[in-house]
């Protein structure tokens, strides 16, 4: 049984179909990569994953680890195993990283039938978790991303997803606003949680992630569906010759 | 009888049963007493009270009660007298501006009177506690209890007083604060009263020349709140005017301050956070006064609201009567919900919906309990929040 099967999926925001019928099997063990022009449903289908109000499904279904995970609360998809690392992490003033992460966790540990994790053993595990991704441990006590550049912030989510160690993580645009130094060390940041239990959907415009994260399938999303899939060659033709050169509108590279 | 008769009437009889004081006092009491005879309770028509009906407390009739009251006394706090007060007494609050006044005022005795004296240029650390604890009763009962607290010049205080209790009675608190120049003045009002309760108060405060005076006023319980801070500065003097209420069912709390920069170079900084649920109702009216004398006046205030029902209601209103022209004054206002954004971001880490609504709250108090420096204050009201927050979305 596949992790996770979308089929037909159709969603829309504000009485605007987005979503025009997706369908996309993801097994455990796998990295998937959307590519796509701006405006072609990449975020949309991320952040339905995750359970955004803000979109409506309005037809189709999602099977994740045998359940239906449309029925299910963003909070109970997440305690399930699923992960949305934001394309904008949101910056809350007056709750701190540390109590933040801290409820996280335990909440998930909990639906996981584990102990919850005290003080001193919560503290090891974020420590060594910050020295992977190279983050000052004085931002654990800053509130959730408030005053962060736009670089710990992304730092910042795929520290929280080695923290949660979710079963599918969803990474919405992580590259954008990272330059070359900070785009390494958070493609090894995601590399090092790559293993046989754990599948993962990296959502980019561009390709030059997928040279730090090598993905095992690559699909291209145009108009609320997708339109083409193959291996991690089709990003190399996508890098050469464009969204053009498969026929589809790039709405930035028009503007140009 | 005419409406201000019938209300005053009940409280007549128990004028009457006072115990005697001495003349000079006695007569303070008859005065205040003739002009909230005078007067009556206020009503809607009258502006300061527009968006408080305070009929509920007209229309009950209270049995007058004393004491009920514990506060320590660090050394090298002095305890006044009745007597030695009298030079301070009604001298800050005045009687004639404010209804609530008068009635405490005519019930002055020195059973419900807690006057301290901290001493020129004493650095007082250990704070000042205040408790006053309401007890249930039938008929109802009403305390007035009145606070004098004088600062010496150069000295350095804290003041914590707080208010509880059980059932339905109505506290009409006085609280007059003299500080003289250069002083440094933590004062805390903590409110719990009992959801039945009826709290009415007033803290007034005469700050001396390069005097520095910080205000918290948290606000949690009662039916009917209403609180009244007004602040006089001096030359140079610094006040910090910061309040947190917190209401829901079918709670209502008007906070009412007024900080008059009398002299030049005075600094105020006002900072009003309200949270709001269930069909509670709240008033926020910030007056700043700023004499002709009052050059080089910097003064800001804010008032933020959340609001976490549809119900709820919130009016505030900002007061400025500014008279000198060398002045730096700003003002505003918000009023807002949770932030969908923020409240997904933490259900999509795994918190449930309820306890992301109510870190979300905490996180909007958050910087008011921060600025609290009694870690004894400061500890328990973080977990009440903690609490009230939940219960609030148990309901």
């Amino acid at each position: 049984m596949a992790l996770l099967e979308i089929k037909n999926l159709h969603a829309e925001v504000a009485g605007r179909e987005i979503l025009k019928g997706i369908d996309l099997t993801v097994e455990a063990g796998e990295v998937h990569a959307i590519m796509g022009p701006n405006g072609s449903g990449k975020s949309t289908l991320a952040q339905v994953l995750a359970g955004r109000e803000l979109y409506a499904v309005t037809g189709g279904t999602v099977t994740y680890d045998g359940q239906d995970l449309l029925a299910l609360s963003p909070e109970d998809r997440a305690r399930a195993g699923i992960f949305l690392a934001f394309q904008y992490p949101v910056e809350i003033p007056g709750v701190s990283n540390l109590y933040f992460l801290k409820a996280a966790l335990n909440t998930v540990r909990k639906s996981r039938g584990e102990e919850e994790l005290d003080a001193m053993d919560f503290l090891n595990l974020v420590r060594e978790k910050m020295k992977l991704m190279e983050m000052d441990q004085a931002l654990l006590n800053r509130p959730v991303n408030a005053g962060f550049s736009g670089g710990e912030k992304k730092r910042n989510e795929i520290f929280q997803m080695a923290v949660l160690e979710p079963k599918l993580a969803v990474l919405d645009e992580t590259d954008s606003g990272l330059d070359i130094d900070a785009l390494k060390l958070v493609s090894s940041g995601v590399n090092a949680l790559r293993g046989p239990d754990r599948a993962m959907i990296v959502v980019t415009h561009y390709q030059r992630l997928l040279n730090h994260i090598v993905p095992d399938l690559v699909h291209v999303l145009s108009e609320g569906r997708i339109v083409k899939s193959g291996g991690k060659e089709l990003a190399l033709q996508l890098e050469e010759s464009g969204y053009a050169g498969l026929g589809i509108e790039d709405e930035e590279v028009a503007r140009v | 009888m005419t409406a201000v008769a019938e209300q005053t009437g009940a409280w007549l009889a128990e004028f009457t049963e006072l115990p005697a004081v001495a003349p000079w006092a006695q007569e303070l009491r008859e005065s205040a007493f003739q002009q909230f005879a005078k007067v009556g309770f206020p009503t809607t028509h009258d502006e300061e009270w527009r968006f408080t009906n305070v009929a509920p407390i007209a229309r009950t009739s209270f049995k007058v009660a004393a004491g009920g009251y514990w506060y320590n006394r660090p050394s090298p706090v002095e305890v006044l007298g009745l007597e030695e007060a009298r030079q301070h007494l009604g001298h800050y609050a005045s009687f004639e501006q404010n209804a609530f006044v008068a009635l405490n005022t005519a019930f002055l005795r020195e059973s419900s009177l807690i006057a301290i004296r901290i001493p020129a240029g004493a650095v007082i650390t250990q704070p000042i506690e205040i408790k006053y604890t309401a007890q249930d009763a039938d008929p109802a009962l009403a305390v007035h209890p009145r606070v004098l607290i004088v600062v010496g010049a150069d000295a350095h205080c804290t003041i914590v007083e707080s208010y509880s209790g059980t059932g339905k009675y109505f506290t009409n608190a006085v609280t007059e604060i003299v500080a003289g120049d250069r002083a440094v003045v933590d004062h805390y009002k903590i409110q719990r009263e009992s959801i039945d309760a009826f709290h009415v108060a007033t803290l007034a405060a005469q700050l001396g020349r390069s005097a520095n005076f910080v205000s918290h006023s948290i606000s949690l319980g009662g039916a009917l709140v209403r609180n009244d801070v007004n602040v006089v500065l001096s030359e140079g003097t610094e006040a910090t005017i910061n309040g947190l209420y917190i209401v829901n069912g079918t709670q209502h709390i008007d906070n009412h301050t007024s900080i008059d920069h009398a002299k030049p170079h005075g600094t105020s900084h006002e900072v009003y956070k309200g949270i709001l649920d269930g069909r509670a109702t709240a008033v926020f009216n910030g007056r700043i006064i700023v004499r002709p004398d009052a050059q080089k006046t910097d003064s800001k205030q804010t008032n933020k609201n959340l609001v976490l029902s549809d119900e709820a209601v919130i009016d505030t209103k900002p007061e400025l009567q500014i008279w000198a022209d060398d002045v730096r004054c700003t003002h505003g206002a918000t009023i807002g919900q949770l932030d969908a954004e923020s409240l997904f971001y933490l259900q999509s880490r795994g918190i449930g919906k309820e306890q992301a609504r109510g870190l979300l709250t905490y996180a909007f108090a958050q910087d008011i309990v921060d600025r609290i420096k009694v870690p004894a204050l400061k500890d328990p009201l973080e977990q009440i929040l903690f609490e009230k927050f939940h219960e609030h979305r148990q309901k």
